[in-house]
């Protein structure tokens, strides 16, 4: 069966002045793929993701989200797109159920979606005595759970996830990748960052970046195997430590 | 003793959030203890009371003899803390934060030189530059020299390692080692499971208590059931057909194996079954080892007692 | 006290690495006198003015030449006859009507004197008041040159009070003290607010007070560097009133930058007091400019005159620094007055400074809560 490519990215750079963030990347990611973003601080993850999801204009190079064109389509990129970040995830004063409807408008679905969607979902995380509590005084891992759901809530083709579990207590950080394989067996495409590199295992294939540049790209067996490494954590830190640059 | 720490509660909002409730522990003079939880589990709070900047609603510490609430002044002179958030002044370059620094403490950087050198000379070629400028890991290494500068006697680190990656969160270990040696106690918190066992001795703590206190390899020896690892060629579908099997007590995944335990200790029989169950699933190249558990599996076992 | 030092040299590092701190420092000032000064002072041009003259001979005529030739006045219209005053002021931009009466010659010339009645859309208080003054003003003039007669009109005293310490009713003598007790108050306490909050927001804070100074220094050395920018601040919008608004200074230096010190005490008290309330730099800015501004701009004087106030507001007003402030700057500056004749302004806000830097002190939290 052949592979539908969902994100295609061809030669991509950013410069800010004589910084060059993010230097001539390339790769494609296909439909239902987890697709692990890995590298340092600094390595220029944060700069291709905005490109990416249609924040930044690149200075060069190409790039499709779901067929779109990041430099003209980038409003299309961004109905077909959901984004969940480890700071700004929901309205902290809204209450469960006011956050899904709210997102769900943005995305522009009609109100008995909404209403279905929202009863869905707070179905599945078992918030059903939380839904007209505010978002705020939920346990973390709760709201990071609930922000993913909102995320995918209009079924985006793809959706980018930076630093989803950072501080999330192990059994929740867990259970958020199960929403996570979920998401990609209703095909949806996942852009996952991430600083735990067990977390690395779970995904499809894994990119490093270093210094701007995709420094490689395989599944996480073929990454052990290529740098004869034991754990993800090797493989990292043998390419990350060639990493010459340091700035945020 | 060097900290001592007595039944300490403290909520906050009108008693509404419960952030703390009943800690007890005790630090040794040298010793690198390491508080381990999640995001909201109360670390914050508590090194907060340690520093003496929140007052505790019940119960009571005392740092280095000196009590947290009655004592705070000398406390003030001998604790050196790094926040959790990177807490120095942006606009001023790694120089003029460290002058500054070092001045509030009476001191001065050469005075103190031979204790932050070994970090310091690290981050030294860019010390003219502003400390908003540098990358997580150098900020990291500039904030750790501003609380060594005063060669303090017990240190207190929230959260260092958060945000960071693996490689500078590796040499950040490896400077508190070199730390220990000079004599310092250290009592650090992180979120990351796996830098547990860079510690003497840890806490479990969760939704502000502590689950569990001991030297992480006594945490590990506390674990209640024999541990197995298993991993398949489809790792997805292995976790969904271990988790239906009766066998099967719990299943975790642990990066590129999954962590399992059995209902019975009837283990060689069992381990023989499950794999014939799993094969006739569909599974491909099962492989199934007894192996030792990690302080996240402890965790996970403590959280869901 | 090296520690105090390393504190103040600090706290100059962040005031010039920051641009816009620079900018609303010395901006302020500058755009305000620039605003007030030039574009927003009280006096009045080409107001439009009707004169009703009943008497139409040659006295009449001729104050009514003297009134086309004055430029606070645009002569709109010399009308003869009964007109409803009600509907002139409604139905046009006229503020003021002068009503010369049948004999105004007559009398005059043969009892001496006679009265001239004055109209003024009084909806606005402050222009009508300005414009009854230069009306008086002129037919006072004109009285002079009728050598033999005199005119009487009821505002004579009240004028003659009016004009001795602002004889050309230069609206920026009035508003040079208001903007300099405005900026020297806005710039302090936002300034020191904004700054203490900033590092709370970004956790030096909690190192601050995890380390052995003493809280007093963390807020002197917070003081210490506004209360020399505002110095230079005042230094500033002194000179630019005088060469650029032609205000001279008729009193003494050193008993303006005196006063001027202690309102900026008292200010920085204030700002102090507000960082002790808030977490986040925006509220800070955001009580800083509603609890400042309006109080500041409303009663001070230099905007709206105390006097005509109702009695709670009059009796609020004591409370707010600049109004006293405002009270001295006028005196030494324009009337040229000394020690003796400010004291109890002086008193009082020395009153104020001490109570609200003593009440800073003791609310200033060693803690985090």
């Amino acid at each position: 069966m052949e592979k539908k490519i969902v994100i295609k990215v061809e030669n991509l750079v950013k410069a800010f002045g004589d910084f060059i963030a993010v230097d001539n990347i390339s790769f494609e990611v296909y439909q239902g793929e987890i697709f692990g973003f890995l590298g340092a601080n600094g390595a220029g993850k944060t700069t291709a993701m905005r490109m990416l999801c249609g924040l930044s204009t690149p200075t060069s190079g190409d790039a499709q989200i779901a067929g779109y064109d990041i430099y003209t389509n980038t409003e299309d990129i961004k109905k077909n797109i959901g984004y969940m970040s480890q700071k700004f995830s929901l309205y902290e004063d809204l209450t469960v159920k006011e956050n899904i409807r709210f997102f769900a408008g943005v995305y522009g679905l009609d109100i008995k979606t909404i209403k279905r969607k929202s009863e869905e979902l707070i179905n599945t995380l078992g918030l059903n005595a939380e839904a007209n509590k505010l978002v705020g005084s939920l346990p973390l891992g709760w709201k990071q759970k609930l922000a993913f759901s909102v995320a995918i809530i209009h079924e985006p083709k793809v959706v980018f996830l930076d630093e989803p579990t950072g501080g999330v207590d192990p059994v929740t950080r867990r259970q958020f990748w199960d929403m996570i394989y979920a998401a990609s067996d209703k095909n949806i495409t996942v852009f996952v960052t991430t600083h735990y590199m067990d977390e690395a295992e779970y995904c499809h294939r894994v990119s490093m970046m270093v210094d701007g540049k995709i420094e490689a790209l395989d599944t996480p067996q073929g990454l052990k195997d290529t740098y004869h490494a034991q754990s993800m954590d090797q493989v990292f830190y043998q390419l990350a430590r060639a990493a010459t640059r340091s700035a945020d | 003793m060097e900290v001592i720490v007595k039944n300490i509660s403290k909520s906050y909002d009108k008693k509404k959030v419960l952030a703390l409730s009943d800690i007890s522990f005790e630090v040794n003079s040298g010793e690198l203890f390491g508080l381990i939880g999640p995001d909201g589990a109360g670390k914050t709070s508590l090194f907060r009371i340690l520093a003496t900047l929140l007052l505790p609603d019940e119960g009571s510490a005392s740092l280095h003899g000196f009590d947290v609430v009655k004592s705070y002044k000398q406390i003030r002179k001998l604790l050196g803390y790094m926040p959790g958030k990177f807490s120095l002044y942006q606009d001023l370059t790694i120089e003029e934060n460290l002058d500054f620094f070092a001045t509030l403490f009476n001191t001065t950087i050469k005075e103190n030189y031979d204790l932050i050198k070994d970090i310091y000379v690290q981050i030294e070629p860019f010390k003219n530059r502003r400390a908003g400028q540098l990358s997580g890991g150098m900020k990291q290494k500039l904030a750790l020299c501003c609380a060594l500068i005063h060669r303090p006697t017990i240190l207190l680190l929230d959260e260092p390692t958060t945000g960071v990656d693996a490689v500078s969160r590796k040499e950040f270990w490896e400077m508190l080692k070199n730390l220990k040696k000079q004599g310092i106690t250290i009592l650090v918190s992180t979120p990351y499971m796996d830098e547990a066992m860079l510690c003497e001795r840890i806490a479990l703590i969760q939704n502000g208590s502590i689950m569990s206190i001991d030297t992480p390899q006594g945490i590990i020896d506390k674990y209640p059931y024999p541990l197995f690892a298993a991993r398949a060629d489809n790792m997805g579908k292995l976790l969904k057909d271990l988790r239906s099997s009766s066998l099967i007590s719990s299943c975790n995944t642990f990066g590129d194996y999954h962590h399992i335990c059995f209902v019975n200790d009837t283990y060689a029989k069992d381990i023989p079954d499950l794999k014939q169950d799993m094969i006739q699933l569909g599974n491909q190249n099962i492989e199934i080892k007894p192996i030792e558990p990690t302080i996240e599996d402890c965790f996970i076992q403590l959280m869901q007692k | 006290m090296r520690q105090l030092l390393a504190y103040i040299k600090k706290e100059f590092y962040h005031v010039f690495r920051d641009s816009k701190t620079l900018i609303l420092l010395f901006g302020m000032p500058i755009v305000q006198i620039l605003l007030f000064g030039f574009a927003l002072t009280n006096e009045i041009k080409n107001s439009e003015l009707i004169i009703c003259d009943y008497s139409n001979n040659k006295t009449s005529e001729k104050l009514i030449e003297k009134f086309r030739a004055n430029n606070n006045f645009l002569l709109k219209e010399v009308i003869y006859d009964d007109h409803d005053y009600n509907q002139i002021f409604r139905e046009s931009k006229v503020k003021l009507i002068i009503t010369l009466p049948e004999n105004f010659e007559g009398d005059l010339i043969h009892q001496g004197k006679s009265t001239v009645l004055l109209t003024a859309d009084a909806s606005d208080p402050n222009t009508s008041n300005t414009l009854v003054v230069y009306a008086t003003n002129i037919l006072y003039d004109f009285q002079k040159e009728m050598s033999n007669n005199v005119i009487l009109i009821p505002y004579t005293i009240d004028t003659s009070i009016r004009m001795m310490y602002n004889p050309e009713l230069k609206g920026a003598y009035n508003f040079v003290p208001g903007v300099m007790s405005l900026v020297l108050l806005l710039v302090c306490v936002l300034m020191t607010s904004v700054s203490i909050v900033r590092e709370k927001e970004l956790g030096t804070m909690e190192i601050l007070l995890v380390s052995p100074t003493n809280p007093l220094i963390i807020i002197i050395s917070k003081a210490i560097p506004y209360f020399l920018l505002s110095i230079v601040n005042l230094t500033v919008i002194l000179l630019l009133s005088t060469y650029l608004l032609d205000m001279p200074i008729n009193g003494s230096l050193f008993l303006l930058y005196l006063a001027s010190s202690i309102l900026i005490l008292t200010a920085l008290a204030l700002g102090l007091l507000i960082s002790n309330v808030t977490n986040s730099q925006e509220a800070a800015m955001l009580i800083s400019l509603m609890g400042m501004l309006m109080p500041t701009i409303l009663f001070t004087g230099f905007m709206f005159p105390i006097e005509n106030m109702p009695l709670p507001l009059q009796i609020v007003s004591n409370i707010v620094p600049s109004r006293w402030y405002f009270i001295i700057v006028k005196d030494v500056v324009i009337k040229g007055l000394g020690f003796a004749s400010i004291w109890k302004e002086m008193l009082v806000l020395m009153g104020m400074a001490i109570f609200l830097l003593a009440l800073s002190l003791k609310k200033f939290k060693t803690r985090l809560e």
